[in-house]
């Protein structure tokens, strides 16, 4: 059985026409893990993903593979695994001849193939379905063919197309949960590529977040969540209470003071803000605070304007006394109307660079 | 409207039948009736009385009549698989799309919109005796006799081929652009080189589209009429059945003769399409196969 790769390293540019898809976007893995390109749709994942694979010539740049160039490779020479969000399952094949397609181009001996193949439906839970049609599979069965065949060749680096978007709410949570399985198992270098912030986290050791071409920030799903550097990387990752504002003072630990639109916030930065910079103070729905003293610092006046009723809490939103919206999550109750204070926990808010401010709503 | 649920049969009413009663009207006026009529003409021959197969049996007797078929056949069958072939190439190499793709297609599609005998015209000064091609290649030096390219057999072939390539790319290519790309670098990733990928892939999964793109020019091939008497010898080499059916109805007068013979070319037609759905289906059986299971 063929080893994982240790390590994957690119320097990417594609441009189509005039447009840029991939401004240099460069990432050095090791193997191993499971990594994830995640962004809105557009950012570029899916063409790195597809360079990665052979699919796509890239403008410029370079793919190495421990330490193996393989830039000039066809992808049927590069020995990856490649799963896309439409299954891409071959119609007029059985499931066994779908599986066993790699394989038989490898001229292997059939005793060989039929074993592997039968292995395969056994690893991803489709025993005795090798004499149907993928037209005769639902949708998470025909996943689940489209990652069989892609595994029984023992592929060196397996890539992921967006490989659950086409399912429903629940099956999605089932296959990914048989992804990671089926990663960890096997001990696979994987590239998952998704718009989904959820599965990006929960399956990633690494995640890469991508934006117009661009990698905007890379590192372990906690870090990622908790300490967002960009307003982008935090919009995506469920900040959504933006405050524009100025640095009014700087104290050690990290923490800050910044005033805007009437607002006196403190919290936390990473960055290394001078006094005066501009600055976006952010914090989660669900990090925010209802009830206190409107006299202690971080705590606002507001009124309640929208209440949506989501099952295990309520979303709020609320106006601030200068006017500004703030979204909060919370199983308190309330009414349209209601008057409250809120608090911005200090260790909850933080700090972000003004650029980019533009893209929040 | 009323709609049954998936899967039960929707109850008729009369609104639909209503809707289809035109079209239908039609159909049987224009077709089923004319057909129906120059069927029962064939069997009622003019020197006959009454049901006869007279007709049928002169056809088959007479050199110069049945020769037709052949000579038909030998015109059909070559430029159905030489359109079908390069329809194929051209749709096949531009079905992700290529530089200038709408110029090409424009062009490629443009003798569609002239006509057969603007076309015939044009392919006579072009190819003709005293064409520009004979006189180009005369003048280089490249050859030292004329080449004889119309009023024969490469005449028709030419003219067929130019009426037909358009009709069979411009099929071909809705057809194959229509297949997921996502398929194709599926198999490319599983190991399968770009021809691997035509012959196991791509194939079986055009072949029904090919195939009505092999019955659509065959049949047109077989019925060719102008093309065979603007560019070629009408009285010899390419008399097609078509042409046959021609003179038995207006040179003779014979309608019921005439009739006969537009029988004989349907069945010969209609043979020629089951032809094509039986390798058809093999084609597609073949490649279903797997190596793993052999």
């Amino acid at each position: 059985m063929k080893e994982t790769i240790d390590s994957l390293r690119f320097r990417i540019t594609k441009r189509f026409g005039t447009k840029t898809v991939l401004q240099d976007f460069a990432l050095e893995v090791r193997g191993k893990q499971f990594i994830t390109f995640l962004g809105p749709s557009g950012c570029g994942k899916s063409t790195a993903l597809n360079i990665i694979a052979g699919l796509i010539p890239a403008t410029e740049g370079e793919v190495w593979i421990d330490g193996e160039r393989i830039t000039h490779l066809p992808p049927e020479k590069r020995g990856l695994g490649m799963v896309f969000q439409n299954y891409a399952l071959f119609p007029h094949m059985t499931v066994f001849v779908n599986i066993a397609f790699g394989l038989q181009l490898q001229r292997r001996p059939a005793d060989e193939i039929r074993r592997r193949v039968q292995e395969m439906l056994e690893l991803v839970q489709l025993p005795a379905f090798e004499d149907r049609y993928p037209g005769q599979l639902s949708g998470g069965q025909q996943q689940r063919v489209a990652i069989a065949r892609a595994l029984v060749l023992h592929p060196r680096l397996l890539l992921l197309d967006e490989p659950l978007s086409n399912l429903d709410a629940k099956l999605r949570i089932e296959m990914r949960a048989e992804i990671k399985r089926l990663h960890t198992s096997l001990g696979l270098t994987s590239i998952y590529v998704t718009h989904d912030q959820v599965e990006a986290l929960s399956l990633s050791d690494w995640v890469v977040v991508m934006k117009d071409g661009i990698l905007m920030q890379q590192g372990p799903p906690q870090e990622i969540h908790d300490q967002p550097v960009s307003v982008f990387v935090a919009d995506f990752m469920g900040f959504r209470n933006f405050f524009p504002a100025k640095i009014a003072a700087l104290g050690p630990d990290r923490d800050v003071e910044a005033v805007g639109n009437g607002l006196r916030i403190r919290g936390k930065t990473r960055h290394a803000f001078s006094s005066g910079a501009s600055v976006v103070a952010a914090i989660r729905p669900d990090d925010v605070v209802i009830g206190g003293n409107p006299a202690d610092p971080n705590s606002f006046r507001g009124k309640v304007d929208i209440v949506e009723y989501l099952g295990r809490e309520n979303e709020t939103i609320l106006t601030l006394e200068n006017g500004s919206r703030l979204w909060v999550r919370a199983a308190v109750c309330m009414v349209p109307g209601d008057n409250v204070t809120v608090v911005l926990p200090q260790d909850r808010v933080i700090f972000l660079p003004a650029e980019g401010t533009g893209e929040v709503t | 409207m009323r709609r049954g649920r998936p899967g039960e049969p929707s109850e008729l009413d009369l609104m639909a039948i209503a809707c289809l009663l035109p079209s239908f009207l039609y159909v049987l006026v224009m077709f089923v009736y004319p057909f129906f009529y120059g069927v029962f003409q064939s069997l009622h021959p003019l020197k006959v009385d009454g049901f006869s197969l007279a007709n049928y049996i002169a056809f088959f007797s007479d050199e110069y009549q049945y020769k037709t078929v052949a000579i038909t056949f030998r015109l059909a069958v070559p430029n159905t698989i030489i359109v079908v072939a390069f329809g194929l190439l051209f749709a096949y190499s531009m079905r992700r799309g290529i530089l200038l793709e709408r110029t090409i297609t424009t062009i490629l599609v443009l003798p569609i919109s002239l006509g057969v005998i603007l076309l015939s015209q044009g392919i006579l000064g072009f190819y003709g005796g005293k064409g520009w091609l004979n006189q180009m290649l005369l003048g280089l030096g490249i050859i030292e006799e004329q080449l004889v390219l119309t009023h024969n057999f490469t005449g028709v072939m030419l003219s067929l081929f130019m009426q037909q390539f358009p009709f069979c790319f411009l099929m071909l290519l809705g057809y194959i652009s229509g297949i997921d790309p996502s398929i194709e670098n599926s198999a490319r990733t599983l190991g399968a080189t770009p021809w691997t990928v035509f012959r196991r892939i791509m194939l079986p999964l055009i072949a029904p589209g090919l195939a009505i793109a092999f019955a659509l020019v065959f049949v047109m091939s077989f019925a060719t009429f102008p093309s065979a008497i603007l560019l070629g010898q009408p009285t010899g080499a390419t008399r097609t059945i078509a042409i046959a059916a021609y003179a038995q109805a207006f040179e003779m007068f014979d309608m019921p003769y005439a009739s006969a013979i537009a029988v004989i070319m349907g069945l010969f037609q209609l043979a020629g399409l089951l032809v094509i759905i039986l390798l058809r289906k093999r084609m597609v059986t073949a490649a279903t196969m797997g190596v793993g299971k052999r």
